[in-house]
């Protein structure tokens, strides 16, 4: 090394060279001791999978992006298409068609599949902040590990759910 | 009986090898072309392109809002203050005020990652020069980092917290409390880290004298950042060319003038205690308000080009944004710090040993993908 052509060596005597080494190892060792012989305080690892059923993540914590139903399977999106505009890399597709809305008698748009692909999902969060009926919020579900890719493909409104009363006054 | 005679004009031959893609002391899929003779160093030539994802013809593609989540992707372990550039930028180019709130957060935020992005450099640092100890205890300090963003945003590392205009949305109510008692533990590990790495004889011996950077040489190199800054060269954006609050904050700008491997670790030990400073005098008068201006759906920047500078923990990224008055940009480069001090990594260390090399890179702190991009 570079140290031997220093001149560390020579401006530094032989015996306090020595004593200064062994000096800073022990200082360094004195603190890893402390921590050795304290090893329950101040412990920060988590024991993940055995402490599965107490693992509660923040509530803000981007795991994948869901759409919440109501007890009577309904949900809040109106198949506006501002996630799928936001979104960058095209995780978002909305399939919509027009049907006959049973109140006014009218054709409205409404959505058939909100389909989220999980995998080119990459949490940045601007399908939420664009969809202006809070329909799809972030999940705190984060085991995401599947065998094959087509099972990240998710259709998140339910079967036979429909849009809630309200949501677009 | 004829005297043996022993031939010494031994003629050592240059050879070449190569360092990574996947080189642990490479931090990523960086190839460095090594010719060496014995293990001198005489050549060190980068191979780039192993994690290029065209991030700036993907800027063309993308609206504004988009473009942000893209720069975490560059230099991830600053990404907030990547994101920040580009909010500035197009905040510029919109002349939109944002609320002193937003500003102040996204000052002590930068700060908190900037103190991440060098605890986690410190812990490599160790690991690289041989000492194990040091990783553990730096991802153990960067942990409460990650807490408190991923309590207030959501992410750990990739925050995508920015957008033009502000704040995703507002801090949360722990923000305040858990980055207090942050600054009040981190303060107490600081000298840890001296008395474990910086006091330590061994690396000491590893560092001073080793990769020598003239302050002229960092000037004519564009070195930017800590690498910059222990040669003797003022160059810290945050100093010379301040944004959101830190006009209102006052510290030091770490510099030293060895310019040598030492120096440029000290600087960042000694940059950490200035971040420490500086969210100490933001934290407890954060003012009321929003947290964001409200902005078109579609941002149109008006016809013209746009520059904002951020000081990144390594170093000066500048954002470019050349537009025509449509939805997206006509062009978007780029300055990104790695790229710059990865540049003067042949000047520095021709003549030293393989083993200097690797502690040259360690503290030159380099991060792949944003020399890619």
């Amino acid at each position: 090394m570079a140290w031997l052509n220093n001149s560390i060596l020579e401006d530094m005597g032989y015996f306090s060279d020595i004593y200064q080494g062994i000096k800073s190892l022990l200082t360094g060792m004195s603190i890893t001791g402390k921590y050795f012989l304290n090893f329950r305080k101040g412990s920060i690892t988590q024991q993940y999978p055995e402490n599965r059923e107490t693992l509660k993540m923040f509530e803000r914590f981007r795991g994948e992006v869901i759409m919440p139903h109501d007890e009577n399977n309904e949900h809040r999106c109106t198949g506006c298409q501002a996630c799928e505009i936001a979104c960058p890399n095209g995780s978002i597709e909305i399939i919509w068609d027009r049907q006959l809305d049973e109140e006014s008698g009218k054709k409205k748009k409404m959505i058939d599949k909100h389909i989220y692909h999980l995998g080119m999902c990459t949490m940045c969060g601007l399908c939420i902040e664009a969809c202006p009926t809070d329909a799809i919020k972030w999940g705190q579900n984060f085991e995401n590990s599947v065998y094959d890719r087509k099972y990240l493909d998710r259709v998140l409104n339910k079967p036979g759910s429909k849009l809630m009363k309200g949501v677009e006054e | 009986m004829e005297p043996i005679v022993v031939n010494n004009n031994f003629k050592s031959e240059e050879y070449f090898i190569n360092m990574g893609p996947q080189h642990p002391a490479t931090h990523g899929v960086l190839r460095l072309l090594l010719t060496i003779d014995g293990e001198i160093i005489k050549k060190v030539e980068p191979d780039l392109g192993y994690i290029h994802r065209s991030i700036e013809k993907m800027c063309e593609r993308d609206s504004y809002q988009q473009i942000v989540h893209l720069t975490d992707r560059m230099d991830y372990l600053s990404s907030n203050i990547n994101n920040e550039a580009v909010c500035l930028a197009v905040e510029n180019a919109l002349q939109l005020e944002v609320p002193e709130r937003v500003k102040v957060v996204r000052t002590i935020i930068g700060e908190l990652t900037r103190i991440a992005s060098h605890t986690l450099w410190w812990g490599v640092t160790g690991m690289d020069v041989g000492a194990f100890t040091t990783f553990f205890y730096g991802f153990r300090d960067r942990e409460m980092i990650n807490d408190i963003f991923e309590e207030t945003c959501g992410a750990r590392l990739t925050m995508n917290y920015n957008i033009p205009g502000g704040l995703m949305f507002d801090i949360h109510p722990n923000f305040v409390k858990r980055t207090k008692e942050f600054v009040a533990h981190f303060k107490t590990k600081l000298p840890e880290y001296d008395a474990l790495l910086t006091n330590n004889v061994i690396f000491q011996h590893r560092t001073k004298g080793v990769g020598v950077l003239t302050k002229e040489d960092a000037i004519s190199f564009g070195a930017s950042g800590p690498v910059g800054r222990a040669s003797g060269y003022s160059c810290d954006v945050r100093v010379h060319h301040p944004y959101s609050a830190l006009d209102k904050v006052k510290f030091k700008e770490a510099i030293r003038t060895e310019g040598d491997t030492f120096a440029r670790y000290k600087v960042r030990i000694q940059e950490m205690w200035e971040s420490l400073s500086i969210i100490e005098q933001l934290i407890d008068n954060i003012p009321e308000g929003d947290h964001k201006v409200a902005t078109n759906a579609v941002i149109k920047l008006p016809k013209g080009e746009f520059y904002q500078r951020v000081e990144t923990a390594r170093g000066e990224l500048g954002v470019y944004i050349i537009s025509t008055g449509t939805k997206n940009a006509h062009r978007v480069k780029f300055r990104s710090p790695g790229f710059s001090n990865l540049s003067l990594l042949n000047h520095i260390s021709v003549g030293s040993k393989i083993g200097d090399l690797v502690a040259i890179m360690a503290t030159l702190d380099l991060v792949i993908p944003d020399i890619d991009r």
